[in-house]
Order: C-alpha cells, then structure tokens, then sequence
C-alpha cells in the first residue's frame, strides 16, 4: 500500500476516483439555485408514498440507482454500500439497502455523513478490498421535524437561527483509480469537538469549531496553504455558524477569503425563508453529488475541499441539558489531467 | 474533545456577539395583528352567544369550544402552519394555538397508528400546558381559599 | 355587536400577545411551548389576584380567547367548586370548568387525525 497517514490525514498515492454521483432533491431545493445542477427534482416531498419515512427511502434507493447508471457500474460489481441519514437506527438507509440488496455499512455522522462515507470507500478501495463502494447520504425535511422538533401543521416560529432541514440525497460511486477524472486525494477525519453550545435551534455555532478544528488539521497536516484550493465549503453552517467558523480560522491565522462557501447558504435563496440556512445530511450531500462533481467532472474547478458538518445530539440529550458534540470531516476532490 | 469552561464562556460571548437578533418591532407587530384578529373573531362569536341570552360566565367557554374548533379545522386545512410562521405567538397564545398544538401533533402521528400514534401523542406539546396550568391553578385557589375564605372568587 | 367590543378585543388580545412575543423574542432559550405554559400560569395567577375576571368584563374575548383564560378557568372553577362541595369540588371545578374546551380540543385533534393529512 502506497497510502500515507500525517496527524488525522489520509493521503492516497493512488488516489480512488469517483465513477458517478447523482443528486436527487425535493421541490423546495428544486427552486433554489443550485436547481440546475440536482439530476431529478421531485414535485413534492412525499411522492405519493404512505409516509414521509417511506419516500425518503425511495429517493435513496433512486439516488443509488441513478450513480451507479452514471459510473456505468452493474449492481452485481458493487462491493459495499455506505451510508447513512438523519433518523433513529438510520432507518431510511438500511431499508433502501434492503432493497438494493449489497454488503452494506450503516453509517451515522449526522449532516457529515458524505464526508464519512467518501472517506470510508477510498480507503476500502485504496486499500484493495473493494473495486466498487456505492455511497449515499440523505435528509428529508418533514422525518426530521417530526423527530427532531415539531409536527409538520404545528404553527411555530422559527428562531433567527435555526436552520431548514434540507429534502435531498447525494449519492456517489467511488471506484479504482484512474477509472475517473475526479479522485479523493486526502481525507482529514475529524475529532469530535464540543465548546459548550446547547441551543439545539443554533446548530450553526455548535458547528463552527469542529469545521474550524478539522480545517486547521487539514492545513496543518499536508502543509498546504488555503490558495491550493479552488474552493473550501464546509458543510452546513449556514448564516450562523460560517462567519463564526471564519472569526476561529482567523485566531488560527487562516484566512480562507472567498474561496470559502457553505452549503447551507447555497442551497436556497432569501425568498424561500430558509431562516439560517440549509441544513441536514443531504445538504452538503447533494451540493456535493450535484454541483461540485459535475463542477469538478466539467474541468471548472481543480481542486476542492469539502467539509461536511455534524451535529451528534439528540432530542433526548438535548432535554438532559447536555452541550452537543459536533464533527467534520474534510475530503480533498481533485480533478486528474 | 470538550472545551474547558474558559473556552465554551469565551465562545460563547462571541456567539451572542456575532448571531441575528429577531426582529423585535416585526414580530411584535404581526403578534398584534394576528393576535388581535383571532381575538375579534372570537368577539363575534361571543356577541352572537350574548345577544343569544347567554350570560357572559356561559357565553365564554361556549368560544371558546368554537374557536378551538376553528383552530384544529385550520391545521387540518394546512393554513395554522403558515399564519404561526409569520405570527408566532400571535397563532399560538390564542386558545385556536392550543387547538393547533393538540390537531398538528394527532395528525402528525396518525402513521404510527390510532393508539400509540394519535391518542398517546395528541398532548406531546399541549400536555405541558394542561399540567401546569391545573398544578399553578391549584395553588392559586388553595392561597385565594386560605386569604379571603372559600366563598371568594 | 357593538364596534367598541370588536376594537377592545383586538387591541386587548392583540397586546397580550404581544407581551407573549416579547416574552420568546427577550428570553433566553425559550420555546413557544415554555411561553404558552408561563401565560396559562399568569393567567392562574392573575384570577387569583381577582383581575382576570375584570379584564374578560371588560374585554370580552379579547381576554377569554388568549390562553391565559385556560388558567383563569381552572382557578374559577376550583373556588366555585370548593365553594359548592368543599374539598371534592376543589379538585373537580378545575376541569369541570375548561371541560367544554378541552372535550372539543380532544376530539376536533381526533377527528383532524381522521380526515386530514399533514402536507409539510
């Protein structure tokens, strides 16, 4: 093996591609302005399934099929599927492995699951044990308000920080390398980090310092400078949590400027009232498996660094009064040639 | 890691310093409006009641009944949602929010079946109130009886 | 069906709301959920003091409609109770007295689960 580990780094010599990605969204990220880049938009969030739960499935299941079409990859030739959502006992992932019927990792690193997974299946596949990994992550906006806050009709107000739970899955083919134009060259595996923050309405500035740890690792680890990059998103941050995450970097003397984005802004715009922003595991999953790939496949960036976010708290944590504990992962895509 | 409390003190003073205030006048404002309009509503109802004959001590939980009525017959029309988002406690100090709260949450869960889903869930978010509102009340009456004798209301 | 009785209601719940906004909009960690059982409490409190009933003369649903009237109910209802059968009617007149509203609320909820279907 040519692989070589520096701090929470991994980087491949050889680095495994990505074959396919497809990103399959819900009506309100259908409108927003990424909407060209999203490979199916749905015309409403429970596509006439008998619940919410159940068309999440079904977009997963969709996600998967429409990547492994696109890296012209057989059912039969895929090794493993990794992946994982929102909901308790990521429901939603294992029954669409159900149906998808392949050796399958269930996966929970909240909305930096992409990153886990994309992290994960290069390493299976760098280190010869599979040819082929298929990956998705996925949130639904109505599973995740039910378990995580409110009924749908419930009539709340949502706080200045809260976020919106995106509808949306990314799902992704990682295979050997040079088999694709666009590699997983680095993965920086994050700590879980906590500075005290409570307000499950606030996950933004939960959020920030495990982006800006994992950030500051990744800089520190290969010895690169932010200018190596054509563009640095973190995951879903959003209005709160992104220009918290620039002040962090900057007390480390990092400044990222605008090749910084987040997912979570730019996934809806204003008229949508997305309140903070966007968030959920297929917010940066789908920025990812739309936007970026097809950016990086297309030649128009070289070299990205994606750094999904996770909030590892639960409702019942939250109500015994613990702080949340947050993680990210940073993955280095580069286009070859 | 965790933070040690130095650190999570000092974050947390830039977060309150770097996160969005709510837009107090805005809130207020629509508070008031909306608040006041159910109120107006109710007031119709409570006219119609009075004009009806009804002294003012039946009149009023007879509204009240028909406001909580409007109020779980608008979440089931799917419009409580969209006026709350705007008009936050306006939609739900009002007895309709009550109604939304108990409707909201017995459809929400009506996948999960009629037992464990509708009747053990209806009160997830009106429980609260209903608890409360008879502990404080009974205290309340216990110091009023033991101030001004049991005959005083 | 006096315009005075339409404006003194708006104005009235209209405020009371708004204290309820403020309340959530100035508070720390607040939920609507912890201001709408704060109010009910106020509203429990308030009819102890002996002024809930005053404003609902005054203001008519403007007072009766807003949630804190749930709180002034129980209270009524317990000391009309204890008046009537003592210690028995203390413990019933509470629900005795807000049982029209939450039989309609129990039952409109059921009836909502039955024939609607939340659409997110």
């Amino acid at each position: 093996m040519t692989t070589k580990k520096n701090g929470q780094t991994i980087g491949f010599s050889n680095p495994p591609a990505v074959l396919g990605a497809a990103a399959v969204v819900g009506p309100k990220e259908g409108a927003g302005p990424l909407a060209g880049w999203f490979d199916v938009v749905k015309a409403d969030r429970l596509l006439g399934m008998k619940s919410w739960e159940q068309a999440e499935t079904k977009m997963v299941e969709e996600a998967v099929n429409l990547a492994l079409a696109k890296a012209k990859v057989r059912h039969q030739d895929v090794d493993f599927f990794l992946g994982g959502d929102l909901l308790n006992q990521i429901v939603v992932t294992s029954f669409a492995a159900r149906t998808l019927d392949v050796p399958f990792f269930g996966l929970y690193g909240a909305c930096a699951t992409v990153a886990e997974a994309l992290a994960l299946a290069a390493v299976l596949v760098d280190g010869g044990f599979a040819v082929n990994v298929a990956l998705a992550s996925s949130s639904h906006h109505d599973t995740a308000e039910r378990q995580y806050r409110f009924p749908a009709e419930f009539g709340i107000q949502r706080p200045v920080t809260a976020q919106w739970t995106a509808t949306a899955v990314g799902a992704a083919v990682v295979g050997p390398h040079g088999k694709g134009k666009v590699q997983v060259t680095h993965v920086t595996v994050g700590r879980v980090v906590d500075y005290g923050q409570k307000d499950p309405m606030d996950l933004g500035a939960a959020m920030a310092p495990a982006a800006a740890d994992t950030i500051a690792r990744h800089f520190e680890d290969t010895g690169r400078d932010p200018e190596a990059y054509d563009l640095i998103l973190s995951g879903d941050l959003a209005a709160v949590g992104h220009p918290l995450c620039v002040e962090l970097l900057e007390r480390k003397g990092l400044r990222l400027d605008n090749r910084f984005v987040d997912c979570g802004l730019m996934l809806y715009d204003d008229t949508q009232e997305p309140v903070a922003g966007a968030s959920g595991c297929g917010c940066s999953a789908s920025v990812f498996a739309g936007y970026l790939f097809k950016n990086l496949e297309q030649g128009r960036f070289k070299r990205v660094l994606l750094v999904p976010t996770g909030a590892l708290h639960s409702p019942t944590s939250c109500q015994q009064g613990e702080s949340i504990p947050c993680v990210a992962h940073a993955v280095v895509l580069e286009r070859s040639g | 890691m965790k933070a040690t409390k130095e650190q999570a003190d000092e974050y947390k003073r830039l977060v309150m310093r770097r996160s969005p205030r709510p837009a107090i006048l805005r809130n207020a404002l629509w508070a008031f409006g909306v608040g006041g309009t159910i109120c107006a509503v109710g007031q119709f109802f409570l006219n119609l009641a009075l004009l009806g004959g009804l002294p003012l001590t039946e009149a009023v939980p007879l509204v009240a009944g028909v406001m909580i009525a409007i109020g779980a017959a608008l979440t089931g029309l799917g419009v409580y949602d969209r006026i709350g988002k705007r008009a936050g406690m306006g939609a739900a100090l009002p007895i309709t929010g009550f109604a939304n709260s108990i409707a909201s949450a017995a459809m929400e869960f009506r996948r999960e079946g009629l037992l464990l889903g509708v009747g053990a869930r209806l009160f997830t978010i009106a429980g609260p109130v209903i608890v409360y509102a008879l502990a404080a009340g009974l205290v309340v009456a216990l110091i009023r009886m033991l101030v001004s004798g049991p005959a005083g209301s | 069906m006096t315009l005075m009785s339409f404006v003194l209601a708006f104005v009235v719940g209209g405020l009371i709301c708004v204290l309820a906004q403020l309340t959530l909009d100035l508070g720390t960690n607040l939920t609507p959920a912890h201001v709408m059982v704060l109010f009910v409490v106020l509203g429990a409190v308030a009819s102890g003091l002996g002024l809930y009933e005053p404003l609902i003369e005054f203001a008519g649903a403007g007072a009766s409609v807003p949630l804190p009237a749930f709180g002034h109910a129980l209270v009524k209802g317990m000391l009309k109770g204890a008046a009537e059968k003592g210690l028995s009617g203390l413990l019933a007149g509470g629900l005795t007295g807000t049982a029209l509203g939450l039989t309609v609320a129990i039952l409109a909820g059921l009836a909502m689960a039955l024939v609607a279907r939340p659409k997110g």
